[in-house]
């Protein structure tokens, strides 16, 4: 094993074995299902508290309209006192609030009021609003005779299919929300990936300058050499983590659908599809609809990209964390550098949103073109489909970065690592970088 | 210990015994090492300025000079941490590379170990940088670690371990692939004088075994007992440099010190009275230079005619006067 292989190996080797590394690849897919699950499960949760809201309705308009629906969180309780009168007793605490409606003109309807004890939620308020809106439209149609049912008749589902027009002629199944989805979930994780690893190269830095270990190891083997060592070597860890999560999340998901298939007696499940209601042949659909939309993901370009971005961009940055590492003699030294770091990634997180908007727009092409940029932006491109020009300049564009920044990191790190107790700003950085020794 | 139990088979009779001149590929040259003319620079100021210096094989040498003079920017460019802008450096009559990574022992000024790391393996990560075969490796370990005793310690984490100890290991580390020049950065500073002393064993014991040391410190007393050839740097330049006898005697000026109870009147104008100390008990210490031509024994002679002498010396300046002297010139 020749030497930078041996830094490789140590770097390699001492992260994997920690405790931490293990927990987190035991956790890490626990945690990325909690993440999906827990809002959707908390959304489903009712709120514990019921209000219980009075309404006074001036002009009976309303009376029986205001129904309470079962899983409502808001009850509605028609009163027939004064206002003033039930106004005053909301601060005895039994109701939350009161909506007083007045006599309303329809065509300019003025003066409906909510009160209540400290301010009401968004949701109640729109709530209410859309309430009222539903049942002065349902009035309107009444006086229009226009029947609720024809209305229902008029409106129509619809689903439209986007194909995409291969290069070599051939269509493709899209699905818009299927890939916004892979492409947020791929950008945000190799953001996380080059932050979460960066960060551990630059640690790993202060450690050996901090520990004055690293003349050591530099009497022996070059400072490039250990500097790229250190960063191979975390990449190497960060793959294994990432490789540990795809196996654990796949081999649990397996072993849970085996499970739920075990539950299920096929002769039951054959009476069961001929009574099969009309809903659920719908839902039936859209599940074949979401497993035709993840078919038309192109899997193994996806985990290639991503792979390539989170490589190139780890290094492409995880040079610049180790400069910012060997210029710091502690953690707290290391702030005054990581902005101007972090600003295009934290960038290109923040623009993703108007990259959705437009996957091949300007702003999308020359994001994903950047390299400081791109592996954020490109993975969010991507599941839309990126011509092959473009990727191709991406990546080459990525590694001539990568370079660059390694060769830019390796002239401050081969100083910095020696340099102990003085403080270091900008200015010396520089002269670092355009001093040849 | 998994890797020490594999080398346990192995046999080490053969240790001690190992050429010491493997590495050398000219052993009739004088100077293991020898820099010309080195010049460096930095951003602010000149580190070295035309310093040449040879260093004798199988000699301790003192690299000697105030904080700052440029020792330490010296001995990183003969480790190959840093390049002169001019001068050269040669190994053996050879001009310094990488191969000679191995062929040197480095314990710097700022020294230290991978704290969570054990120490066996972090040994043997540090041996093999130095270019040794993992086999080779585990072999001189265990000899360093029968050596110095501290066998059980190859699981711990050097964390785990006191200071002392911490300092052993950081000898081994440094030479531990058995290098025939070994370049000690003020090697007593940090270590407590239990470990220095035995450092200081080690380190005549490998000169006696054919290795040449340099050593480089501003703390002169230490030089004088294990030094033979020194180098003063001072300013980024050299100021002197030689065996050390040779350097002491250049600076001896016909001094003599005398301890004796009772008075003494006028000796004549051949012998100059430099100062006179009362001590306990009625003694006194006297300092006197005599012209040149004039032996000590006249001296003597004067004296005892009037005074009871108790102790007669030259008074040799030490290196540590010969360095004050030196620096305060410039």
């Amino acid at each position: 094993m020749n030497k930078i292989g041996l830094i490789i190996w140590r770097e390699y080797i001492t992260r994997v074995r920690k405790k931490s590394f293990i927990i987190m690849s035991i956790l890490g897919p626990m945690l990325f299902g909690a993440i999906a699950i827990v809002p959707v499960w908390l959304a489903s949760q009712e709120s514990s508290g019921q209000k219980i809201i009075a309404v006074v309705d001036e002009s009976g308009m309303f009376a029986k309209n205001f129904q309470n629906a079962g899983d409502d969180n808001i009850i509605y309780e028609y009163v027939k006192e004064p206002v003033e009168e039930v106004k005053s007793e909301i601060s005895n605490g039994y109701r939350y609030g009161l909506l007083y409606i007045p006599t309303l003109d329809l065509e300019a309807p003025k003066g409906i009021t909510l009160f209540s004890e400290g301010n009401p939620s968004m949701s109640t308020v729109s709530d209410i609003k859309q309430k009222i809106q539903g049942i002065i439209k349902d009035i309107k149609l009444e006086r229009s005779s226009i029947s609720k049912h024809a209305l229902a008749q008029l409106e129509t589902k619809l689903n439209i299919a986007t194909i995409n027009l291969q290069e070599d002629g051939t269509e493709q199944q899209g699905s818009s929300g299927t890939s916004s989805i892979v492409g947020y979930v791929s950008a945000f994780l190799v953001y996380g990936f080059i932050f979460l690893y960066g960060a551990q190269v630059m640690r790993g830095v202060i450690e050996e300058k901090s520990n004055r270990i690293v003349e050591i190891i530099i009497s022996s083997v070059k400072p490039f050499q250990l500097m790229m060592g250190k960063i191979v070597g975390v990449a190497m860890v960060g793959l294994t983590q990432f490789l540990l999560w795809i196996v654990l999340t796949f081999t649990v998901s397996t072993l849970a659908f085996s499970f739920f298939q075990a539950d299920f007696d096929p002769v039951q499940a054959s009476v069961m599809t001929q009574q099969i209601s009309q809903d659920k042949a719908a839902q039936a659909d859209t599940v074949a609809q979401l497993e035709n939309a993840i078919d038309t993901i192109n899997i193994p370009l996806i985990v290639g990209c991503f792979l390539f971005f989170f490589l190139g961009g780890y290094l492409l940055y995880g040079a610049l964390f180790a400069a910012i590492g060997s210029a710091s003699d502690s953690d707290t030294d290391t702030q005054q550098f990581m902005l101007p770091i972090a600003a295009p990634l934290i960038f290109s997180i923040i623009t993703l949103a108007s990259v959705l908007n437009d996957p091949n727009g300007p702003m999308a092409f020359w994001l994903s073109i950047i390299p400081f940029t791109a592996p954020v932006t490109m993975m969010m491109r991507i599941p839309f489909g990126v011509p092959v020009w473009q990727l191709v300049l991406s990546m080459v564009l990525l590694i001539v970065g990568f370079v660059f920044t390694t060769w830019v990191a390796s002239r401050v790190y081969r100083i910095g690592i020696l340099t102990h107790g003085t403080k270091i700003n900008y200015k010396t950085i520089g002269k670092w970088l355009f001093n040849s020794h | 210990m998994w890797f020490l139990e594999k080398a346990g088979r192995l046999d080490l009779s053969s240790y001690g015994r190992k050429d010491i001149f493997a590495h050398s590929p000219n052993p009739t040259n004088l100077n293991v090492l020898e820099a010309h003319h080195i010049f460096k620079s930095y951003a602010r100021h000149e580190a070295l300025k035309d310093v040449s210096i040879a260093i004798p094989r199988q000699t301790i040498f003192g690299l000697l000079g105030p904080n700052g003079a440029g020792k330490t920017t010296l001995i990183r460019i003969i480790n190959q941490i840093i390049e002169p802008d001019s001068g050269s450096i040669l190994i053996n009559g050879e001009k310094l590379q990488p191969k000679h990574i191995g062929y040197i022992g480095y314990l710097p000024e700022e020294r230290g170990l991978y704290k969570k790391m054990k120490v066996g393996e972090q040994l043997l990560y540090l041996a093999r940088l130095k270019g040794l075969s993992r086999h080779e490796a585990v072999s001189r370990i265990q000899h360093w670690f029968a050596r110095l005793e501290i066998s059980g310690w190859s699981d711990k984490k050097v964390e785990d371990l006191s200071k002392g100890m911490q300092q052993k290991i950081q000898f081994i580390a440094t030479v531990v692939h058995d290098p025939d020049l070994i370049i000690l950065d003020e090697p007593f500073s940090g270590f407590d004088p239990i470990n220095a002393n035995l450092i200081k064993g080690e380190i005549m014991e490998m000169r006696d075994r054919g290795k040449s040391i340099i050593f480089s410190t501003h703390r002169m007393e230490s030089v004088e007992e294990i030094c033979s050839h020194i180098a003063l740097i001072n300013k980024a330049e050299k100021v002197l440099d030689g065996p050390k006898n040779e350097i002491k005697n250049q600076f001896r000026s016909n001094t003599y010190e005398v301890m004796h109870t009772g008075t003494f009147s006028d000796l004549g104008l051949s012998y100059q009275l430099v100062k006179q100390t009362p001590l306990e008990d009625g003694f006194f210490s006297a300092v006197f230079t005599i012209e040149p031509g004039i032996s000590p024994n006249q001296l003597l002679h004067e004296l005892i005619q009037q005074v009871e002498v108790h102790a007669f010396q030259e008074k040799i300046p030490s290196i540590n006067e010969i360095f004050i002297a030196e620096v305060q010139k410039q």
